[in-house]
């Protein structure tokens, strides 16, 4: 047996980068004076994007480094780059709000990175150990984040919210893996799954063991039943945050999920694809009526994001290369969709307040019909209606469980996606046809501005040129099936 | 009797128990939500050096190091994070934590 063996360092070298760069952010961020925000926060997207370019420039390197707790793929390197852009962005977008709110804290640029540090490892975990270790690399700082506003009763409480239920669900999650480890002898994603490999009685303590990690990953994702936190923290946590929460974490959730249930337990798909197909119906239909009732934007976006989670899924229950190519381009499409939708909840002030309630839009159209276009644009995306990007999102997904034989699962889906058209459209509804009290303050943001007008170009006119990411998530899919 | 591999699974599994319903069950302090979550996290460290002893693998063990760790780091953030709270609310009864509701 060999005891050392020297890692292969350029296999994990956008993390490396990453990392050394966080911590010269926390340096500077530290021994600066505390109205460094815009130069620590410049910082933190030139840190985020020279990761990015490090990721672009090994690009579907594949291989497997430090004793086989990292694992680089096509997978990961998409992943990771969508993960990036996404920090990059909910940075961008946040200056302006934490400069108004008096939160414009240098660690919050800090913090913002050291969590996008855990999300790309978590997308490239390859152990146990070091899935754990990601995830809680990737969660303390976001349990921070949403408490960042020490003196608002609000956020304070939605960071307690969150750290208690993430809390418990990294009990869950540990648990899982404690009985797996126990069940199998081994905490690697390959000998876990090779330990597995032609069973034909699988034994209770494996599947107690699967489902509780399932379990774990659920509320990180904020699948139904282990959802709760989701809507609190999301209208909690001040607006910058609560964007940042649904654009990277979940897509680093959504690919830690995948891998999990692709790599180690692949054999086992049988067991745990109707506890997907569960949570998945679960999801898209609590995401669709719950969030009808909703008058704050926010928690409004939080339900939806949950039936989105849920959309996900059934790519996950299909369990094959259509499956995952689905959940790549329906989370690439989820986060342009979401970073555009948040665009617009943080321009949203009446007389320099912050505003967040559904009704604020009324008469958006007349005094702002561009920004009330984009809006539309986004719900109807989200809504799924073609030809806009969102559509395209759902069709991938629902195409790859029609051919795995799911059919009850897809037209659940499309069922629930026609009761969540009611609450995108009666946004669009109260922009165009119901008159304003007060009226919102123009945006004056040119920053938010221009991530607006990106976001809603890539989602009008994905429909022109899809194939560069069709090809880029059908070899991330296929660099996952064994 | 022997006390064998089983007892002390078993005393983790009460554990584990003990600590998912001390988070549900709870109608009084936070606090005592902090020390649920960490009799979770402690049960299973129990579980990982067990099955550790018991397949003669050191990598259990190494587990439940780690998690000894992260449980420290978490503890902390919780604390900081419920200071901060009771700043603002002056109260830290689980039933107080209600201003968001929807």
């Amino acid at each position: 047996m060999i005891l050392f063996e020297a890692p292969n360092l350029i296999l994990a070298l956008p993390e490396l980068v990453l990392a050394v760069l966080a911590m010269l952010l926390l340096l500077l961020s530290v021994a600066g004076k505390a109205e460094n925000y815009r130069l620590i926060a410049k910082m933190g997207v030139f840190a985020l994007m020279t990761a990015a370019a490090v990721t672009f420039n090994f690009y579907g390197q594949a291989g497997t480094t430090f004793g086989g707790m990292f694992v680089a793929d096509n997978f990961s390197s998409y992943m990771k780059l969508l993960v990036l852009a996404g920090s990059a962005v909910s940075l961008l977008m946040a200056t302006k709000y934490l400069e108004r709110e008096k939160t414009n804290r240098t660690e919050y640029p800090v913090l913002i990175v050291f969590s996008t540090l855990g999300m790309m490892l978590m997308i490239s975990a390859n152990n146990l150990i070091s899935l754990y270790m990601a995830l809680e690399l990737q969660s303390l700082p976001l349990y921070v984040l949403a408490a960042i506003q020490r003196d608002s009763v609000r956020s304070t409480e939605a960071g307690l919210k969150y750290f208690v239920l993430g809390a418990l669900s990294s009990g869950l999650l540990l648990y899982g893996s404690s009985l797996i480890y126990g069940f199998t002898g081994a905490t690697g994603f390959e000998q876990i799954a090779s330990a597995l490999q032609g069973q034909t009685a699988v034994s209770l303590g494996v599947v107690t063991g699967m489902v509780m990690i399932l379990a774990g990953l659920a509320f990180k994702i904020s699948a139904v039943p282990f959802h709760m936190w989701a809507p609190d923290v999301y209208e909690g946590a001040p607006t910058p945050v609560t964007a940042f929460f649904a654009i990277a974490p979940k897509v680093a959730a959504i690919a830690l999920i995948t891998r999990v249930f692709m790599g180690p337990f692949g054999d086992m798909a049988e067991q745990w694809r109707q506890v997907i197909v569960a949570l998945s119906i679960a999801s898209m239909a609590l995401g669709a009526v719950a969030a009808v009732t909703q008058t704050n934007i926010k928690r409004l976006l939080a339900y939806s994001s949950i039936g989105h989670m849920g959309y996900a899924l059934i790519g996950l229950a299909a369990a094959d290369k259509a499956g995952i190519q689905g959940i790549v381009i329906y989370i690439t499409i989820y986060m342009v969709m979401s970073i555009g939708a948040f665009c617009i909840v943080l321009m949203m002030k009446q007389k320099d307040k912050m505003v967040e309630n559904i009704s604020d839009l009324s008469g958006l159209a007349k005094q702002q019909p561009l920004l009330a276009l984009a809006m539309s644009v986004m719900m109807f995306s989200m809504a799924g209606i073609p030809p806009l990007a969102g559509f395209f999102g759902k069709l991938f997904i629902f195409q790859s469980a029609i051919n795995a034989g799911l059919y009850t699962l897809a037209v659940i889906g499309v069922l629930t996606s026609v009761v969540a058209a009611y609450y995108y459209i009666r946004i669009i509804k109260v922009m165009y046809f119901e008159n304003a009290e007060e009226e919102l303050d123009k945006a004056a943001d040119t920053g938010l501005n221009l991530i607006l007008t990106a976001a809603s170009l890539a989602v009008v006119f994905f429909i022109l040129l899809p194939s560069p990411l069709l090809a880029s998530a059908g070899a991330a899919a296929q660099s996952l099936i064994k | 009797m022997e006390i064998g591999m089983n007892h002390f699974l078993v005393v983790s599994a009460i554990l584990f128990t003990l600590g998912v319903f001390g988070i549900f069950l709870n109608r009084r302090n936070v606090i005592v939500i902090l020390m649920s979550i960490e009799l979770m996290l402690l049960s299973v460290q129990i579980n990982m050096v067990t099955f550790s002893t018991y397949l003669q693998d050191l990598t259990g063990q190494a587990f439940a190091m780690f998690i000894l760790t992260v449980a420290a780091a978490e503890a902390a953030i919780g604390l900081a994070i419920l200071v901060a709270f009771f700043r603002n609310k002056g109260s830290i009864a689980v039933e107080d934590i209600s201003s968001l509701k929807g």
